[in-house]
């Protein structure tokens, strides 16, 4: 039972990270890819329909987390709360830059939003990397199972750690560069001319680094956690994950090559899911390694909802999961295809 | 706010700093994200109206109304959006140990919400907004229809969520202590969550029926976009008029005898019936005087709060003397004016609303421009009365975070010190600041422009 909210978890913060990436991934290469007025408007129509929804996904995947494990909720939160706070600063900013640049018609405004947009979603994206990299490091867990912790100390993993650290860092810039890519990549794909040509480049340009960053990740993760390689020694059949994240990103590259940008991105898609499920696969049973005593780690265990709460919750969660799953289809099939300016009014 | 020094002494006596800080964080925050979604959910059932009325009688004006009440409800929609994640990250930040006690029962309705309400609402908003020229007039209704669905349900799992803090049901205590669901059917049902259900959708209503008769009343006054106006108009008085009364009766009342069952205490407190007996007034005006436990100034109805409560004039009320002083609700002098204010405002509603509507039938009332200068200045009035009522019910829920379950003093999270609290709760008050005033400025805006104003994002292709 505990396994499955687990994965169920697990899944619902993979898809938040593969659908809001790529608005943030469209927003961090939005001042550098689009150099006109009317280019900025394509990919701000490009991802306006769907930005708002896709940020549903971190509220659900964060509503089923408190459902599931509240214990787990209620440390990490906590703990994280400084960072956290920053997060939701910048959504909000991000949110301000989106939908009030629709509305402002004067230049010297537009310019200011289109920074704060920009700026934004870059700094989303590394502070994401950066979250994940803290919660595969462990943190300072108390017996209560309780920790605060800094923003920095001195940055290094060890038994006291801030939230950046050379570890966190690293994660943090893995962050960005994936979802840059990813985000180029669905520019590319839903819009045309100069715009496209040069997401593309982006992409491209990116990728090597991309590819660099994925490898130094995975030594410094098995430097930073060793234990992480336990579940892979204990099935083989795990092994399929890494090999996922290494065909993926080849025939990302591949197919951006020859302009076949939906499959390019369906590859970026895997690729990201690959990278998150390894982690949470490393890190299974643990949900939140303590870097003080191994004993005090939460573990899917020692964190769950009581037992009648969770069965419950697989029912109304299935039924929820059908439709919304059916709402984003529904949507995405409605705005297929390139975005056209001047076919329809936004509000 | 003060915090009475007659609370030392109880468990409030180790209320530090960092529990006022997370206290105000909550609170501010909290209140800030109700204004939004209290104007989307009324609009939600009145543009739904608009949109039929335009689909049955192929007047454009229906069709141009429900599409500018879509932009006002876009932009609120927003900002309810953007201030509504940081609500829900806060029962983790600043309150881990009240959820790390209550997750089990309320992760429920707060995982429901997203799942059930958000995607649907966020989902179709889209379609709604961006869609009208991609779907059929048909698909278009449905897809007004769906937003409106999703936002009265998010209403509901907060509420529900909300009345569990109040009453709690369904649970059982597992051996940590911590409180885990044992009957989801009886947390859904809760029929205190029913009542408050009632209650705060009619008072969303208000807001929104009172908002669209207010910008009507506007352009009938300024003499721009009269066709509209008079739309706005007819739609918002019909609906004020049946919001305001629903909401004293059945609902008000209803959420009442809730009270008066399950919060004995919270009622005389928010009466400042300092003594109990048979036949306990309704006071209408005069200040609560804590120390002295009397009421200054006095007028007040004998009887008439023994009848409200009981249907009966002699009915025994308890008092606040029949209670311990550490069972008090600790804020008393503004839980009452909290309510006093709800209340209050809400008769007037009443009165507007119905003055208003026999104008309309007569056929009075777009030419009655006293009338339309009352309405365009009632606009800030019910946003008050809804603060003013959630400042009642969470006040009168005090000292209790959970009610008789566990004490607002031991919710908060003790990681997270005052200075760090502090430092974000500055920042919210900044951030909500510029928030509030783009808010403004562009509903502002879209009000300048009038419902045949060239939508923005379409006009500034053209340049
Ligand atoms: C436009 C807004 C509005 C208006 C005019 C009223 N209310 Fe109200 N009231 C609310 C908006 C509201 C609210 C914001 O929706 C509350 C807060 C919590 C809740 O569920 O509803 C509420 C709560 C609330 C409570 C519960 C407080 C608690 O839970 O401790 C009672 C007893 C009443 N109301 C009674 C009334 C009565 C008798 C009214 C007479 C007209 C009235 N309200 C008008
Ligand atoms: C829009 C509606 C709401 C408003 C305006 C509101 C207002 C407030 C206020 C003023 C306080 C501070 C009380 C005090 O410090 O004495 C408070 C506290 C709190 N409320 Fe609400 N509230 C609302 C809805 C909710 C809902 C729906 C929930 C739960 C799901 C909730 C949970 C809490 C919690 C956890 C606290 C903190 C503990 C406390 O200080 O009492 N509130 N709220
Ligand atoms: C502690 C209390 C609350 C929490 C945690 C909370 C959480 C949220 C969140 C996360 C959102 C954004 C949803 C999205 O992306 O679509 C939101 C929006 C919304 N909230 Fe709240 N909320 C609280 C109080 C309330 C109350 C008291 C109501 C009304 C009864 C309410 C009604 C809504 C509605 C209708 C929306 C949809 C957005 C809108 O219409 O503006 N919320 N809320």
């Amino acid at each position: 039972m505990e396994t499955l909210w687990f994965m169920i978890v697990a899944v619902m913060l993979t898809v938040y990270v593969i659908l809001d990436g790529f608005d943030l991934g469209a927003g961090a290469i939005y001042l550098f890819a689009a150099k006109t007025h009317k280019e900025r408007q394509m990919i701000l129509r490009a991802i306006g329909p769907v930005w708002d929804g896709n940020e549903v996904w971190l509220l659900a995947a964060g509503g089923t987390l408190y459902f599931a494990f509240p214990p787990l909720y209620a440390s990490s939160f906590s703990g994280f709360y400084l960072p956290l706070m920053m997060v939701l600063w910048l959504l909000m900013l991000r949110a301000v830059g989106i939908e009030f640049r629709t509305h402002i018609d004067n230049p010297v405004w537009q310019g200011l939003f289109d920074v704060i947009f920009c700026g934004a979603s870059i700094l989303l994206a590394i502070f994401y990397g950066a979250a994940l990299g803290n919660v595969i490091r462990g943190v300072p867990l108390s017996k209560e199972g309780y920790f605060f912790e800094a923003l920095w100390t001195n940055f290094r993993p060890g038994p006291n750690p801030g939230i950046l650290d050379w570890y966190t860092v690293l994660a943090g810039i893995v962050g960005l560069v994936t979802l840059t890519v990813h985000g180029s990549l669905y520019v590319a794909l839903k819009t045309e001319g100069e715009l496209e040509q040069r997401s593309r480049k982006t992409a491209l340009m990116l990728w090597p680094l991309q590819a660099v960053l994925t490898i130094l990740s995975l030594i410094a993760t098995i430097y930073v956690s060793p234990h992480a390689l336990e579940n892979y020694r204990l099935h083989a059949l795990s092994s399929v994950i890494p090999l996922v994240v290494v065909a993926s990103l080849a025939l990302l590259f591949h197919f951006a090559r020859r302009s076949d940008y939906l499959k390019s991105f369906l590859c970026s898609c895997a690729y990201i899911a690959a990278m998150l499920v390894g982690a949470a696969y490393g890190l299974y049973p643990v949900v939140l390694p303590a870097s003080t005593n191994a004993a005090y780690s939460l573990t899917i265990f020692n964190s769950a909802a009581g037992h009648h709460g969770l069965m419950v919750g697989l029912v109304w969660w299935s039924l929820g999961m059908v439709l919304s799953v059916g709402y984003f289809v529904f949507i995405y099939r409605m705005f297929r295809g390139k975005v056209r300016l001047e076919e329809e009014h936004g509000y | 706010m003060r915090w009475s020094p007659h609370n030392a002494g109880l468990r409030i006596h180790t209320m530090d700093n960092a529990l006022l800080v997370h206290r105000l964080h909550f609170a501010f925050t909290i209140t800030f994200h109700y204004l939004f979604p209290q104007l989307t959910m009324g609009l939600a059932p009145l543009i739904v109206a608009l949109k039929t009325l335009g689909l049955r009688t192929g007047n454009r004006a229906y069709h141009d109304s429900a599409r500018f009440w879509g932009r006002i409800f876009g932009i609120s929609f927003v900002l309810g959006v953007v201030t509504g994640i940081p609500m829900e990250f806060q029962f983790g930040t600043n309150w881990s140990h009240f959820s790390r006690f209550a997750g089990g029962v309320i992760g429920q309705t707060l995982a429901m919400e997203g799942l059930f309400a958000f995607f649907l609402e966020s989902a179709f908003l889209g379609l709604f907004l961006y869609g009208e020229k991609r779907l059929t007039a048909r698909a278009h209704w449905w897809s007004a229809v769906a937003v409106f669905l999703g936002s009265w349900l998010s209403g509901f799992f907060i509420i529900a969520t909300d009345a569990w803090m109040q009453h709690p049901v369904g649970f059982e205590r597992a051996p940590d202590g911590s409180a885990q669901l044992s009957s989801f059917w009886e947390l859904v049902l809760n029929p205190w969550a029913w009542w408050q259900y009632a209650h705060n959708m009619s008072g969303a209503g208000i807001t929104g029926a009172f908002v669209m008769a207010s910008v009507g009343a506007f352009y009938l006054l300024w003499g721009r976009n009269a066709e509209h106006g008079r739309v706005f108009l007819k739609t918002g008085v019909i609906a004020a008029c049946l919001f305001s009364i629903f909401q004293l009766f059945p609902s008000g009342d209803g959420q009442g005898r809730m009270i008066a069952r399950y919060q004995p205490v919270t009622l005389a407190a928010m009466e400042a019936l300092f003594e109990g007996g048979p036949g306990a007034p309704l006071v209408l005006i005069g200040q609560p005087n804590i120390e002295e436990k009397k009421i200054d100034n006095p007028i007040q109805i004998p009887g008439a709060l023994a009848f409200l409560t009981y249907r009966r004039w002699g009915g025994a009320v308890t008092g606040l003397d029949s209670f311990p002083r550490d069972k008090w609700p600790q804020n008393i002098a503004l839980l009452y004016y909290s309510y006093h204010i709800m209340v209050g405002l809400g008769t007037i509603f009443i009165a507007t609303a119905v003055i208003a509507l026999f104008l309309l039938w007569r056929g009075k009332l777009f030419s009655a421009r006293w009338m339309l200068w009352i309405l365009l200045l009632s606009l800030p009035f019910p946003y008050i009365a809804n603060t003013a009522g959630w400042m009642t019910a969470e006040l009168g829920r005090q000292p209790w975070l959970v009610y008789n379950l566990m004490l607002t003093a031991d919710g908060y999270s003790k990681t997270v010190s005052a200075g760090n609290g502090m430092f974000t709760l500055l920042g919210f008050l900044g951030m909500y600041t510029v928030l509030g005033i783009m808010f403004l400025f562009l509903v502002w805006r879209e009000i300048e422009h009038g419902p045949l104003g060239q939508p923005l994002a379409g006009h500034a292709v053209a340049h």
